[in-house]
């Protein structure tokens, strides 16, 4: 486009300063868990690996990331067979009110958090541990982070199924397969980055997510970011509390840098 | 016939858990917005009334609760689009082809760090002491300020997505056509730009409405002791919950009636 050099100039500054606003932020904390002051002064007087070492040996956030990792593990699972047999049903078929399911499945995460969260919390306090004792716990997170998550592993397995089509599983069948054959050396094959960038970014979307979270774990079971969050005004906690922050950034990313490297460009987008 | 049954057969399982664990626990929580709390034993009483949403439009301190969260949501929103239309026109249309896909990673990747840490990351910068203060010589402190700068850092990109994807369907021939016919660059964009792209402004702004409408940890890491719909959710759920709910209800009614407002831009078609 013809731009003046002013317009041209002022839009470069302007990309500057978003990045470094965006970047800033996110590299003073990682800065800062390396400050050898307790109190984050800055500019930091000197630097240490102190605050690694003690968050390495604490024993809150160890058991907080256990217990997020086998949260983001369960509810993935979970996501990946309900958000792939969404998939299936609502590329392949076509039938009355697919319109409906469809924003169905984008509600969870459309709507405001706090309102799942206080609902999901209300089932549990009333249904769930008066009819069938179960409590506020792992089970419960896993319930809240899968209905969330469903809707990353539908986008990504969707996307793929319609690049696809359905004319090689219909070459398959035309060939004699059983269908369980067909979906075992036909569809699965196809599907199979695509499901494994859908659990990368379910997972990253399951690890770091708080707003659903503090309403449906219970006081026993933090996860990370719940450990964090209760620490955070602790300021005796703060270097351990932010080591823990810069992990939690890293863990959240790095699946999605593998998950875009894995399946289609517009993986990463999919949490819009 | 078999084409039904294996039909009914994948949305069983999917379905029993969308309408039985979302939708069923979604429809307790706006029916307990019509029950009350027995002030005596703090126990939920399950007969329909309109009290709630009765104090809650008679209680000044709710009202004030409301319109400041109203007032933070739109900011933020005006902020957000305010930053993001030229850093997503610079992307589309200005930067050079090869780094766009780098432009594109590098605004992606902090969507997916972890919200707690932005905002924690905020509370540090934005603190007494802390980077602003010791590099500017002032800081805005925690509260109204902070709380917007903060929430406007953790959804811009939620803005600049769609409102990129929207310019990028956008031919470069009209930017030329338009600069034939004399338009100066900012005619150019007034009249041609933006126009094309209001519905994927539209798609942004309901996200960083929807967003900011429904925070409450934000809040309490950078707000001070500011009260938002959010936090008022969060004080009465362990004691009065239909209340609560009732809170709920509000902000989830207010996000469908702004939905409805923006569906006539064309806006749910570029989410």
């Amino acid at each position: 486009m013809r731009l003046t050099t002013r317009a041209r100039a002022g839009l470069w500054a302007v990309c500057a300063i978003v990045l470094s606003f965006v970047y800033v932020p996110l590299g003073v904390i990682t800065i800062n868990s390396f400050n050898s002051d307790r109190t984050f002064s800055w500019p930091p007087p000197s630097l240490t690996l102190k605050w690694w070492q003690l968050a390495a040996h604490a024993q809150g956030p160890r058991d907080a990331l256990r217990t997020s990792i086998e949260a983001g593990v369960g509810a993935t699972t979970l996501a990946l067979v309900l958000g792939t047999l969404l998939s299936f049903a609502l590329t392949r078929y076509r039938f009355f009110g697919s319109g409906t399911i469809s924003l169905l499945i984008v509600l969870p995460i459309a709507l405001p958090g706090i309102v799942t969260g206080v609902a999901l919390q209300s089932v549990i306090q009333n249904v769930l541990s008066p009819v069938f004792g179960i409590s506020a716990g792992l089970f419960t997170i896993i319930v809240g982070h899968a209905t969330f998550c469903i809707v990353v592993i539908f986008n990504n397995v969707t996307a793929r199924l319609r690049r696809f089509g359905a004319s090689l599983e219909a070459a398959s069948a035309d060939l004699g397969a059983h269908p369980l054959t067909t979906f075992r050396l036909v569809t699965f094959p196809l599907l199979r980055s695509a499901l494994l960038a859908g659990a990368l970014l379910a997972f990253g979307l399951s690890f770091d997510e708080i707003v659903v979270t503090t309403f449906t774990a219970g006081p026993g079971s933090p996860t990370l970011p719940i450990w964090i969050f209760n620490n955070l005004f602790r300021p005796n906690q703060a270097p351990v509390v932010n080591v823990v922050a810069v992990v939690l950034v890293l863990v959240s990313i790095l699946p999605v840098w593998a998950a875009q490297r894995l399946g289609d460009n517009a993986a990463a987008e999919s949490r819009l | 016939m078999r084409r039904r049954l294996s039909l009914a057969g994948l949305l069983a399982a999917p379905m029993l858990w969308l309408v039985v664990a979302y939708l069923g626990a979604l429809a307790v929580i706006f029916a307990t917005a019509f029950w009350s709390t027995d002030p005596f034993t703090n126990q939920v009483v399950r007969t329909f009334t309109l009290d709630n949403f009765h104090s809650l439009l008679s209680d000044p301190t709710y009202l004030r609760i409301i319109a400041r969260t109203l007032l933070i949501a739109a900011t933020v929103t005006v902020a957000c689009a305010l930053i993001a239309i030229p850093f997503a026109f610079f992307m589309a249309k200005v930067a050079p082809r090869g780094i766009r896909g780098l432009l594109i990673a590098l605004v992606l990747v902090p969507l997916w760090a972890s919200y707690l840490v932005k905002a924690y990351a905020w509370r540090t910068m934005l603190g007494p002491g802390g980077v602003l203060d010791a590099t500017v010589g002032a800081t805005p402190g925690y509260g109204l300020t902070a709380l917007v700068i903060t929430l406007t850092y953790l959804w811009l990109p939620f803005m600049i997505l769609p409102v990129y994807a929207g310019l990028e369907r956008l031919p470069d021939s009209h930017l030329e056509a338009s600069a034939d016919l004399g338009a100066g660059n900012w005619t150019t964009f007034r009249r041609v730009v933006l126009p094309a792209i209001k519905p994927s402004i539209a798609a942004g702004t309901i996200f960083t409405f929807s967003l900011s409408l429904g925070d409450y940890i934000a809040v309490q890491i950078v707000g001070g002791n500011l009260q938002v719909l959010g936090t008022a959710v969060l004080q009465n759920i362990t004691l009065d919950l239909p209340f609560a709910a009732a809170l709920g209800t509000t902000s989830a009614l207010i996000m469908v009636i702004y939905l409805l407002a923006v569906r006539r831009t064309g806006a749910l078609e570029n989410l």
